[in-house]
């Protein structure tokens, strides 16, 4: 893949945007979901990495929207506007959502499922079109998406590399 | 909650203390498992990003075998054992004798995970024994479950919890290294929950 170009890193709890010139990137998702938003035509994109779903869970001094799906969303659809994104011309594509594990509380297993209804639910909340998603299993994802070519890749461990 | 609670540097060195114990006590029961030496100590504990947590257990695309224990009791929290796979594919193979076993190509058999999660017992089994005795907390290990995949995949369901608080954690990093081997080739987390924070300090009096 084009490896000569610049990659923007987006962490966990994370938002970026990116323009033409590079593509963006989400390493490491195991129950969270990486949610892309891009304006085909424009050629921007921005992603954000969800850890939970909803920000009424935060119990912290000081929010950070991007770790949540209803409140990450609806910032990275703002901030793309600034960027000169259209809202109407917004579109989706999602990953991740795994459970990784077997065993621990009933909550906290559930966080995968609990974070793909969530993120599907917010953007149908703004109108925005889910084109594609890889979600649920039980494998981690590493994810990158080119707003040239509007294709998100995604790389698991044991099953290699493939598009969306 | 106790987000409030300012942590010191005070704060870590005493945990860095009751984590040199546990994993002096964890090492201890390794090498009589392994018959060959395993070192294990605390280098540092530190008050990290969720991403800073993925480079401190080998960066977030690294591929690891990690197991997973989540702690119930008078405290709760999270431990992770993770080792290399070249590690975990020695461990095991000493372990059951199959010399074929590889962490590179499931399948899995059986008997290679359960050899991996009782050596997630055996350690965690230690290290709590050890913790206990000190802070007089009850804590008691949920059975382990395994996972192969990347760093920031395994570690980040460690963080759920915390992550409602903060988007920081308590990190008590223990290191492992065979002996003979030049790298360090695991690690040992633990992962106190925040609500946790308040009763560990004060049980060790420092609160």
């Amino acid at each position: 893949m084009m490896k000569t170009r610049d990659v923007v890193r987006v962490g966990i709890a994370d938002m970026n945007i990116s323009a033409a010139s590079t593509t963006i990137r989400t390493s490491g998702l195991g129950s969270c979901v990486g949610v892309v938003l891009y304006d085909e035509l424009r050629k921007i994109a921005g992603m954000v990495h969800v850890m939970l779903p909803d920000s009424s869970l935060d119990r912290s001094q000081k929010l950070n929207v991007a770790k949540f799906a209803d409140t990450g969303i609806y910032a990275l659809m703002e901030r793309l506007k600034e960027e000169g994104a259209r809202p109407m011309a917004l579109k989706a594509k999602i990953a991740g959502g795994a459970q990784m594990f077997q065993f621990g509380s009933s909550d906290t297993l559930r966080i995968g499922p609990r974070n793909i209804e969530a993120v599907k639910k917010e953007l149908k909340r703004l109108s925005i079109p889910l084109i594609a998603e890889d979600t649920g299993g039980k494998s981690g994802r590493t994810i990158e998406f080119d707003p040239l070519t509007t294709m998100l890749s995604i790389r698991t461990v044991n099953k290699g590399t493939k598009e969306i | 909650m106790n987000s409030e609670l300012s942590i010191s540097d005070i704060h870590l060195d005493v945990l860095k203390e009751i984590g040199n114990i546990g994993a002096a006590h964890a090492a201890t029961s390794l090498s009589q498992l392994l018959s060959r030496k395993i070192e294990m100590y605390v280098p540092s504990v530190e008050l990290v990003s969720f991403d800073g947590m993925f480079e401190l257990a080998g960066g977030v695309d690294e591929v690891v075998v990690g197991i997973y224990l989540r702690l119930e009791g008078d405290l709760s929290g999270s431990m992770f054992f993770m080792l290399s796979i070249e590690s975990a594919n020695r461990f095991v193979r000493k372990l059951t004798g199959d010399e074929s076993f590889d962490f590179h190509t499931p399948p899995f058999s059986e008997l290679g995970i359960s050899a991996m999660q009782e050596l997630g017992n055996i350690l965690s089994g230690s290290y709590l024994a050890a913790l206990s005795d000190f802070t007089g907390l009850k804590i008691q290990p949920t059975v382990p479950s395994l996972s192969v995949d990347m760093v920031g995949s395994i570690v980040s369901f460690g963080l759920i919890e915390v992550s409602h608080y903060s988007d920081e954690v308590i990190v008590i990093d223990t290191k492992v290294r065979e002996d003979g081997v030049e790298s360090v080739n695991g690690h040992f987390f633990l992962l106190p929950d925040p609500s946790s924070y308040a009763t560990i300090f004060r049980s060790l009096g420092v609160l």
